[in-house]
């Protein structure tokens, strides 16, 4: 129970690194690509294209911003419709030239306001999963803090799911669900517990399918994501588009406890 | 340790349903005479459920059960269930979550929010997901997701058409992350079912929100409103607690929806099976 709170606050620790120091460090030559080409230029989602060990790849990545103007400048990592859909433009553009994708989760999750809901954030969330299940090239997503539900798997169909060491991935926030269970938003802890939402739970649950361990320096950790995640894709490169596409669908398509 | 006994009841309404309250939910309950909730006429409850829990006087779309919602649509006896023998599990032991499946599969005599299965619609075969908003209020846990997964996989294989019938407060928090996964699961069959050049029509109803309007509700070919409905990713309450402002009237309906380019048409129920038909007809493949 202390664990999952541990965790959480880990995972929403102001210093800790946000995605654009993860895409600086990992991978070279980055050129951020902007806007949706329908409605504007979300800051709270950050795309674009760079080199991973030499092999060119597309980057997307939710960007909570590090000072407090910038913070407010990309809603906190707060998503619009247009920062999905820029997201997914991204991604067909990667799929038309043979790129893979990685992606960076880091949001308390899609941002629920006026304009969201005038410009369609359940379709854009909705598209992003139907597309992203038949993109045919390879997805990797990486949870560097915070995965807060629908905003989360918006950019999070992938091939594999990694978590940080410190980072969670929750259906609702601890806080969301202590009030919907104890009318108490200050339970957080309990809630931590009952939801199941550390990298190793969701590990054992089959929703994620690595956790990397934390290390010592910011450094280090940039390192070792390089070489594994270069691994990664080596390995998924070697499957064809369509059969990248029936993997990932295998892959979700197991996910879920029932009886009958 | 966490222990069941450890909590109080929650008395959320979109998590399930709260005993004293039923009276005053806008469904049409077992009892003589129903109040409409918008024009507060007292009607016969055995009128309303022939008028398909319309109110004959302001046109109020009563909150209907999957089984009502089957019969009005389907041509007697054409219907034929798939999977109703799937059920919850609690696979994170949630804190009261076993007690609430009991209490709901007891109030809705449904196995979960959801019944699926193959039918006629004016002559026209589909397969058809009919969620239950009874059922703790339509959530979307492991079982609504496999249902509905399964009845596009049939779909394909049987080249038939799907209908769905929406209404959801959202993933279901007691299964977790299983839950949200599920958003990605289903959304995986539905695409899968529109390669294969198959149709897909939404019917949403009051209230369809969170995680079901965020994938599977959303991703129909044609998308239908019931007049009134509630259709959003967020819920009101939400949105007006991160916003802290009042939302304007008649914010995220269905007409509201329309008028923005989200939906296809807003249809009344007295209409409902007719347009289906027709819809299902113009899309029909040519007789081999």
């Amino acid at each position: 129970m202390e664990e999952a709170y541990r965790i959480l606050q880990a995972a929403r620790a102001k210093d800790r690194p946000t995605a654009r120091q993860y895409i600086s460090h990992i991978f070279t030559g980055f050129i951020e690509l902007h806007g949706d080409r329908r409605f504007g230029d979300d800051a709270a989602i950050v795309g674009g294209v760079g080199r991973l060990c030499g092999r060119p790849v597309t980057v997307i990545a939710q960007e909570r911003g590090e000072t407090l103007s910038e913070r407010m400048r990309r809603n906190f990592g707060m998503a619009h419709p247009e920062g999905y859909r820029k997201a997914l433009r991204l991604m067909k553009q990667a799929e038309k030239f043979h790129r893979p994708v990685v992606t960076l989760v880091d949001t308390s999750g899609a941002f629920c306001g006026l304009g969201a809901e005038e410009r369609g954030q359940g379709l854009a969330i909705a598209e992003n999963l139907c597309e992203m299940m038949a993109l045919r090239t390879p997805v990797l997503s990486v949870l560097i803090g915070e995965g807060g539900s629908g905003g989360a798997l918006g950019i999070a169909v992938a091939n594999e799911v990694w978590m940080l060491e410190n980072s969670v991935y929750s259906v609702i926030s601890p806080e969301g669900c202590a009030s919907i269970l104890w009318k108490d938003p200050s339970k957080v802890k309990d809630a931590c517990a009952c939801l199941k939402l550390t990298p190793q739970d969701l590990l054992r649950m089959g929703v994620a399918d690595r956790v990397i361990p934390q290390e010592k320096t910011f450094e280090k950790q940039c390192e070792s994501l390089q070489q594994e995640m270069d691994e990664a894709l080596g390995r998924m490169l070697e499957y064809t588009g369509a059969e990248l596409a029936q993997r990932r669908y295998d892959r979700f398509r197991k996910m879920g406890v029932y009886s009958e | 340790m966490l222990k069941p006994s450890n909590f109080k009841k929650s008395r959320n309404q979109l998590e399930g349903y709260v005993p004293g309250m039923q009276g005053e939910k806008p469904s049409v309950p077992q009892r003589l005479y129903t109040k409409c909730p918008m024009c507060e006429e007292l009607r016969p409850t055995e009128e309303l459920a022939a008028q398909n829990g319309v109110c004959p006087r302001c046109g109020h779309h009563f909150r209907l059960s999957a089984r009502s919602r089957i019969a009005m649509v389907c041509d007697e006896g054409s219907f034929t269930e798939w999977d109703a023998c799937v059920q919850a599990k609690d696979p994170l032991e949630f804190p009261g979550y076993a007690g609430k499946v009991k209490a709901a599969r007891l109030k809705t005599r449904e196995n979960d929010a959801v019944v699926t299965g193959e039918g006629r619609i004016g002559g026209a075969r589909a397969a058809l997901f009919v969620m239950d908003g009874g059922f703790m209020m339509g959530s979307m846990g492991s079982v609504v997701g496999e249902k509905i997964t399964r009845a596009f996989e049939r779909a394909v294989k049987k080249k038939l058409p799907v209908v769905g019938f929406t209404v959801s407060g959202g993933a279901r928090m007691q299964e977790g992350m299983y839950s949200l996964m599920q958003m990605a699961k289903t959304s995986g069959a539905v695409k899968k079912h529109s390669d294969a050049g198959l149709l897909y029509i939404t019917v949403l109803t009051d209230p369809t929100t969170g995680g079901v309007t965020a994938s599977f509700a959303m991703e129909g070919d044609i998308l239908i409103a019931e007049p009134g409905a509630l259709i959003g990713f967020a819920g009101p309450r939400v949105i007006e607690q991160t916003i802290r402002q009042k939302l304007p009237d008649g914010f995220q309906k269905a007409e509201f929806l329309l008028e923005k380019g989200f939906l296809d048409m807003v249809t009344p129920r007295a209409a409902l099976k007719n347009t289906l038909a027709e819809l299902l007809k113009l899309h029909a493949a040519e007789e081999a």
